[in-house]
C-alpha cells in the first residue's frame, strides 16, 4: 500500500542561511519585530509503496541521504502520514 | 595529441568556450552528450559552468545521477584527469569525487565579476604552467559558490595542500575580497594527486588575448601539455 511522506530539508544549524537572513530583514520591514532566527529548507512530499509506515520511513531515509539532502549541508527530518 | 571530452548536460552553457579554449591551448576538444556511458577515449574531461538541470534541488545533485558520470567516476578513480568549472565544481562535490559543498553566495546576490584568485598549487593538471603565489583575474558568475565543508575537512584540506585557488584582495583593485563567503576564500580545490580539480572563476571565459586579457589561458596549456606528458610516457 501506499505511505504518504512528509520531507523536510533544513539547513544545518550554523551555517549562513542567506536566504533566511533576507526574509528575516524583509519581517522586520513589514512590521513583524522579535523575529529571529529564520531558516528556508524545502518541504518534499510523496508516496512510496510500503507495508507500513517504517518501511516507508526507512526508505525515505535512504532517499535523503543518497539525493534530496545533501549531507554535508543539511539536515532532514521524515514524518509519515498517519491514516 | 591531447583529446578533452566537454561534457553538455540539459543546462551547461559554457561547453562551446570550454572547447574552444582547449583547441586555442593546442589540444583537440571533442563535446560529450550527458546520455553518453563511455569517454571515448578522451584523456581528460571537462564538466563545464552553466546550470544543468536548471539547478534543481541543489546545483549539481541531479547532473550527478547522469549516465556519464559512471564512466567519470571510473576515469577519476584510474588517476584520469576531471576538471569542473562552476558548476562542474558544484557536481563533482554532489558526487564526492570532491570534498564539501557550493550555497548560496553569502551577499544573497548571483555575482557576475572579475575577481583576484592566487594560485596555491602548480603542480595539478590546470595549473602547472603558473607559479604558486600568482595572482591573477578572472571573472565568476554564479549564485552558489560559498564553498562550505565541515571543520576537520577544511583542516584537512589545507595540511594536504589541496587548496588550487583562493580569493584574495590586491590593493588598489575594485574587485572583493571574497566574493561569496567561501571558508577560508576557497575559490578551488584538487584531490591529492591534482588530478580531480574543480573551482568557480570561469578561465575559459578570459582565454583569448582579443577579450583583454588571456589570463585563464594557462589553465588550458598546462592541462593540454601534461596529458602530452602522460601519453608520451
Amino acid at each position: 500500500m501506499n505511505q504518504r511522506v512528509h520531507i523536510r530539508v533544513i539547513p544545518r544549524t550554523g551555517l549562513l542561511d542567506p536566504q533566511g537572513q533576507a526574509v528575516e530583514h524583509a519581517l522586520g520591514v513589514l512590521g513583524f519585530s522579535g523575529v529571529t532566527d529564520v531558516r528556508i529548507g524545502k518541504a518534499i512530499e510523496l508516496s512510496v509503496a510500503a507495508d507500513t509506515p517504517a518501511g516507508a520511513e526507512a526508505v525515505a531515509r535512504r532517499m535523503c541521504e543518497q539525493l534530496l539532502a545533501n549531507p554535508v549541508t543539511e539536515d532532514f527530518v521524515i514524518e509519515v502520514e498517519a491514516r | 595529441m591531447s583529446r578533452v571530452a566537454v561534457v553538455r548536460f540539459p543546462g551547461s552553457n559554457c561547453e562551446t568556450e570550454s572547447l574552444a579554449a582547449v583547441v586555442r591551448a593546442g589540444g583537440t576538444s571533442v563535446l560529450l552528450d550527458y546520455r553518453e556511458t563511455s569517454l571515448g577515449g578522451a584523456d581528460a574531461v571537462i564538466l563545464p559552468g552553466g546550470f544543468s538541470y536548471g539547478d534543481y534541488l541543489r546545483s549539481g545533485a541531479i547532473a550527478r545521477f547522469a549516465p556519464i558520470m559512471q564512466a567519470i567516476q571510473a576515469h577519476a578513480a584510474a588517476g584520469g584527469a576531471v576538471i569542473g568549472i562552476c558548476n562542474g565544481f558544484q557536481v563533482l562535490c554532489e558526487a564526492h569525487l570532491l570534498p564539501g559543498a557550493l550555497l548560496r553566495n553569502a551577499q544573497q546576490r548571483f555575482a557576475a565579476r572579475p575577481v583576484d584568485v592566487r594560485i596555491e598549487r602548480s603542480d595539478t593538471i590546470c595549473t602547472a604552467d603558473y607559479q604558486v603565489g600568482e595572482v591573477i583575474r578572472i571573472p565568476i558568475a554564479h549564485g552558489e559558490g560559498r564553498y562550505a565543508a565541515d571543520e576537520a575537512t577544511l583542516q584537512q584540506l589545507e595540511a594536504d595542500g589541496r587548496v588550487m585557488l583562493r580569493y584574495v584582495s590586491v590593493p588598489g583593485s575594485d574587485a572583493p575580497h571574497n566574493p561569496n563567503g567561501s571558508a577560508r576564500d576557497i575559490a578551488g580545490i584538487c584531490n591529492a594527486a591534482g588530478t580531480v580539480v574543480g573551482f568557480m572563476p570561469h578561465p575559459e571565459r578570459l582565454a583569448e588575448s582579443a577579450l583583454g586579457s588571456d589570463a585563464g589561458h594557462r589553465f588550458f596549456t598546462s592541462l593540454v601539455s601534461r596529458l602530452a606528458v602522460g601519453a608520451a610516457a
